[in-house]
């Protein structure tokens, strides 16, 4: 068994089913989003804040977004292990790309609940 | 016919370099690219390349062929040749010994991991070990490996990572393995396998499938496999 510390759950079984189901939850939230926009053609601020203030909408948004970024990782560790060879080089991309998870969850989390 | 290949002696050279040699071949006959090598050795001696059995059945020279790898022995010029000329090229991604020899150590590496005999904690019986005919037709499409490596040399997957991923042939083998009735060791087997690289780094393109000179499917064989580790994850 290949050990690697710095993979999602270290279980490929775990990364592979992880990265299929928030696949699954982000085509679910762009459907949605799609559908709404088709069906509100004359689409106004007031709707659209009044779509996020529903809580629903709020635990979907929010539940995407924790895809986005599980789904990302996955992804970008992906190919970071395939192409950054240099471990320094390779620990910096991961590190940078966590972050940038982390401050896009984080600032998703006011945008939902600051409206 | 041109035929453009692949040189490289590490004792002389500084770096690889591509040899255009015009090979004459016998008017009306649709050769195997292993007799056009044998034809170039006449020409240039010091042409290094890997055959034995040359008829497809031992592996040896796996190479790759204007582009798609495959044997040379079971290659004809018509299969590959388009436009007059062909170009010869070792393996890629493994190291070059010489001119169209690999260094194959990384790709047993990896074969060797999935320990590929049987596993058997059971007494030994009297005669043999039972297989009903349904359980030894599972082996068919698995069995037949001849581990020449075109599979895993195409795998961009085993390209970056030959010391984690384990590369289609390998785990055509694995599957071989697991799935074998007699075979007690499915359990010790997976838990190897359950890592983000060894099977999970296929991203499934099919390369592998496309160069097999036996037409074997490495990928169905992975997928099995994944499924066998998700429903043990289960």
């Amino acid at each position: 068994m290949v050990m690697s510390v710095t993979s999602f759950g270290r279980s490929g079984v775990y990364d592979w089913m992880v990265q299929r189901v928030s696949a699954v939850v982000l085509a679910a939230y762009v459907l949605f989003i799609l559908g709404y926009l088709v069906a509100s053609p004359d689409l106004t601020y007031e709707a659209w804040k009044g779509l996020f203030s529903n809580a629903c909408v709020r635990i979907f948004s929010l539940g995407a977004l924790v895809s986005l970024g599980a789904h990302a990782w996955v992804g970008l560790w992906t190919i970071s292990t395939d192409y950054l060879k240099n471990g320094v080089v390779r620990f910096l991309c991961q590190a940078l790309c966590g972050a940038v998870m982390f401050v896009y969850f984080v600032w998703g989390i006011e945008i939902l609940w600051g409206l | 016919m041109l035929v453009s290949v692949y040189r490289y002696n590490p004792d002389v050279d500084k770096a690889p370099y591509m040899q255009d040699m015009e090979v004459a071949i016998p008017e009306g006959r649709d050769l195997m690219i292993l007799d056009v090598l044998a034809i170039m050795k006449e020409q240039d001696p010091t042409l290094a390349y890997r055959r034995s059995c040359r008829e497809g059945v031992c592996g040896s020279d796996g190479m790759n062929m204007n582009g798609k790898n495959g044997l040379a022995c079971i290659t004809s010029i018509s299969q590959v040749v388009k436009g007059g000329k062909l170009v010869l090229r070792p393996l890629p991604g493994l190291p070059v010994i010489r001119d169209l020899v690999v260094d194959m150590s990384m790709f047993y590496k990896q074969y060797e991991k999935i320990r590929p005999y049987l596993i058997n904690d059971m007494p030994a019986p009297a005669i043999e070990r039972i297989q009903s005919p349904e359980d030894r037709e599972k082996l068919d499409g698995l069995y037949e490996c001849i581990l020449c490596a075109c599979c895993s040399t195409a795998c961009p997957s085993f390209w970056w990572n030959p010391d984690k991923f384990i590369g289609p042939s390998g785990l055509l083998q694995a599957y071989r393995f697991l799935v074998d009735s007699r075979d007690t060791a499915t359990v010790e087997r997976l838990a190897d396998l359950d890592d983000p690289f060894s099977v999970f780094r296929c991203r499934g393109i099919m390369n592998c499938v496309s160069v097999c000179p036996k037409g074997l499917n490495p990928t169905r064989a992975i997928g099995h496999i994944r499924n066998m580790l998700l429903q043990r994850a289960t």
